[in-house]
C-alpha cells in the first residue's frame, strides 16, 4: 500500500429535488480520503447516502458542493480508471455471458477478437468456464455476480466500487464470494469502496471502515482494522480482535441506525 | 390430445347447431317454422359453397387470389411503414424529453380520436387505389408501436444505463447496446396486436371505397343481401391473420432468445 491518494472527498455535499419541488440533502460536507490500493468499507443505515456518495467517485452524479478528486484530477465525467459494481443486478440480460464480458473493451475501442479472449480468461478467473454461451436469466444469483464482477475487472479499475454487491446472495454463496473478491483484489492492487450496511462484512473485508451518519450522511467515525492479510472471512469473525473491533464500531453505527429506524416510523405514522 | 379432441367436438357442435336451426323446417311449404333465417344469417354449408365458388370461378371484381394478394399488400406495406415510423418517432421522443414535451400532447390527442374516421379523409385525398388503404393502415398502426417503443426507452433499467456509461460506452453505443435491445421486447410485444391493426385499416379503407380487395368483397356481398358472402370473406380473413400471427411470433422467438418469458398480449 502506498501513501499516493486515490480519492478524495471535500465538504461533498448532493441535494436532489423531488419531482413535487422539494429539495432533497443526501450527502453533507462529507470528507473521505482513500489511500491507493486501500480497501475502504463504508457502512451506514438505510438511506444515508452511501450509494451517492459512490456516484459521486464515480462521477454518474456531480456534487451540489465540494471537490470530488480522483489521483489529484478533479471529477468531471465519468472516469475511464473506475469500475461500479452494482447491488442489483446490471449484466445485460440480452447479452451472453462473453459478451457481458467483453463490453467494457469492446466500448474502449479494442478489436472484437482481443476483447473475447480477454472476456475469456476473466470469465475462467471467476469460475465460469464453460457458461460462455449462456444468458444471465440461465444463471443462478451467484453466477450473475461472478459475470458482474468480470465485467468490471476487465477493465482494470484502479478504483473499484462496489455498492453492497453481495446483499442480494444467501449467506454460503455470500462468504464465497467476499473471498473470491478478497483474492482477486490481491492480484489487482486497486483502491476499493465498498458500500454495505453489513459490519460483519466491513470489519472482514476491508483495511478501514467508515461509518457514515443518519442521512444528510457525513463521516461519524474512522476504524482501521489491523487483522492480518490474507484472511477467511468465514474464520474471521471468531478472533478476539474482530470482535472488540466490532463492539467499538457497532457502538457508533447502532445510535444513527436508531435515528434513521424513528424516522422511517414517524414517515409511516404520519 | 384431449383439448384437440374438446376443440374438434366444439366446432362441429356450434356449426351443426348453426346448420341445423337454419335448415330444418325452412324450405319447402312449412318454410314459415324456420327457427333461423338463412338469408339473413348464413349457413355453413352456404358458405362453403361461396369459398368453393370463389376459388373455382373467381369473385365479382376478378380471381380470388387477386384480391388475397391486394388486401395483404396493403396490410404489410402499411404494417412496416407504420412500425419503422412508430419505432423512429417512439425511440425519438423516448430519449428527447423536450420533444415529448412538445409533441406530447398532439399525440395523445390524436391517438384519443377514432382513427378509422380518417379512412373517409384518406379515400377522398388519395382516391380509391391502394395508397388510401396503406394510408389508414399506416395511422392505425403507427399509434400502437409508437407507444410502445416510446415506454420502452422511457422503462430501460437506470442500473444498466449507469453500468454501460461506466463501462465506457459512449451516446451511441448506450442506445445501439441498452436502449434498443431494451425497448425491442415492448416493440416486439406490440407488433402482435398491430398486424392486425393493419389488416383493419386496408380492410376499412377497401370497405369504404376500392376495386379490388376483400373488404370490397364483403362490401358486395353486404350489397347484394349475400350473408354467406360475409362469412366467407370473414373465413378468408380469419386464415391471413393466423398466418401472419405465427409469422410474427416466429420472428420474436428469433429476436429475443435471451428472455424467459416475453412480455406478451394476453393470449389463449
Amino acid at each position: 500500500m502506498s501513501d499516493q491518494v486515490a480519492i478524495q472527498l471535500q465538504k461533498a455535499t448532493k441535494r436532489f429535488t423531488s419531482p413535487n419541488g422539494k429539495s432533497f440533502t443526501a450527502l453533507r460536507d462529507l470528507d473521505l480520503t482513500v489511500a491507493a490500493g486501500e480497501f475502504t468499507a463504508v457502512v451506514g443505515p438505510t438511506g444515508c447516502g452511501k450509494s451517492t456518495t459512490l456516484a459521486l467517485i464515480s462521477g454518474l452524479e456531480a456534487p451540489s458542493a465540494g471537490t470530488v478528486r480522483v489521483f489529484g484530477e478533479p471529477v468531471s465525467a465519468v472516469g475511464r480508471s473506475v469500475g461500479y459494481v452494482f447491488q442489483r443486478d446490471a449484466v445485460f440480460p440480452w447479452k451472453s455471458v462473453l459478451d457481458n464480458v467483453a463490453m467494457g473493451p469492446r466500448m474502449r475501442g479494442v478489436d472484437t477478437g482481443q476483447a473475447n479472449a480477454e472476456a475469456r480468461q476473466w470469465i475462467a478467473r471467476v469460475g465460469l468456464d464453460g457458461f460462455e454461451r449462456y444468458y444471465p436469466h440461465q444463471l443462478s444469483g451467484g453466477m450473475r455476480k461472478r459475470v458482474a464482477l468480470a465485467q468490471t475487472l476487465i477493465n482494470h479499475p484502479k478504483i473499484l466500487l462496489m455498492d453492497e454487491p453481495f446483499s442480494a446472495l444467501d449467506v454460503q454463496t455470500r462468504a464465497l464470494m467476499e473471498n473470491e473478491l478478497l483474492d482477486l483484489w490481491a492480484s489487482t492492487g486497486s483502491s476499493v469502496v465498498f458500500v454495505t450496511h453489513d459490519l460483519e462484512e466491513a470489519i472482514g473485508m476491508a483495511d478501514r471502515v467508515v461509518v457514515i451518519t443518519a442521512g444528510p450522511g457525513t463521516v461519524k467515525g474512522t476504524y482501521r482494522v489491523d487483522l492480518p492479510r490474507p484472511r477467511n472471512i468465514a474464520e474471521i469473525r471468531f478472533q478476539p480482535r474482530f470482535i472488540e473491533l466490532y463492539g467499538e464500531i457497532w457502538n457508533d453505527l447502532r445510535d444513527e441506525v436508531l435515528v434513521s429506524y424513528e424516522r422511517t416510523k414517524n414517515r409511516v405514522a404520519s | 390430445m384431449l383439448v384437440q379432441v374438446l376443440r374438434v367436438v366444439l366446432a362441429i357442435v356450434i356449426l351443426g347447431t348453426w346448420e341445423i336451426t337454419t335448415r330444418v323446417g325452412c324450405y319447402g311449404p312449412d318454410s314459415g317454422t324456420c327457427v333461423v333465417d338463412p338469408f339473413f344469417f348464413g349457413q355453413p354449408s352456404g358458405i362453403w359453397t361461396q369459398l368453393v365458388k370463389w376459388v373455382q370461378v373467381g369473385t365479382a371484381q376478378g380471381p380470388l387470389w387477386e384480391q388475397i394478394a391486394v388486401t395483404l399488400e396493403e396490410t404489410v406495406l402499411g404494417f412496416a411503414i407504420g412500425v419503422v415510423l412508430g419505432i423512429i418517432f417512439g425511440v425519438a421522443l423516448g430519449r428527447n424529453r423536450l420533444l415529448s414535451d412538445v409533441l406530447g400532447p398532439y399525440i395523445k390527442a390524436m391517438n384519443a380520436m377514432p382513427r378509422v374516421v380518417l379512412g373517409s379523409i384518406f379515400t377522398i385525398a388519395l382516391g380509391l387505389e391502394m395508397p388510401s388503404k396503406v394510408a389508414l393502415a399506416v395511422v392505425l398502426v403507427f399509434f400502437v408501436v409508437f407507444f410502445n417503443a416510446f415506454q420502452g426507452v422511457r422503462e430501460v433499467d437506470r442500473d444498466l444505463l449507469a453500468n454501460a456509461r461506466i463501462l465506457g460506452a459512449s451516446q451511441r453505443q448506450l442506445s445501439r447496446h441498452v436502449i434498443l435491445p431494451s425497448a425491442l421486447s415492448w416493440i416486439l410485444a406490440s407488433l402482435h396486436t398491430s398486424f392486425g391493426f393493419a389488416l383493419v385499416g386496408a380492410i376499412v379503407g377497401e370497405y369504404l371505397g376500392a376495386r379490388k380487395g376483400i373488404g370490397l368483397m364483403i362490401a358486395t356481398a353486404q350489397g347484394t343481401f349475400n350473408a354467406n358472402g360475409v362469412f366467407a370473406a370473414m373465413f378468408i380473413l380469419a386464415v391471413v391473420a393466423i398466418v401472419a400471427e405465427a409469422l410474427v411470433t416466429k420472428l420474436e422467438d428469433r429476436l429475443i432468445k435471451w428472455r424467459p418469458n416475453a412480455i406478451t398480449e394476453v393470449s389463449i
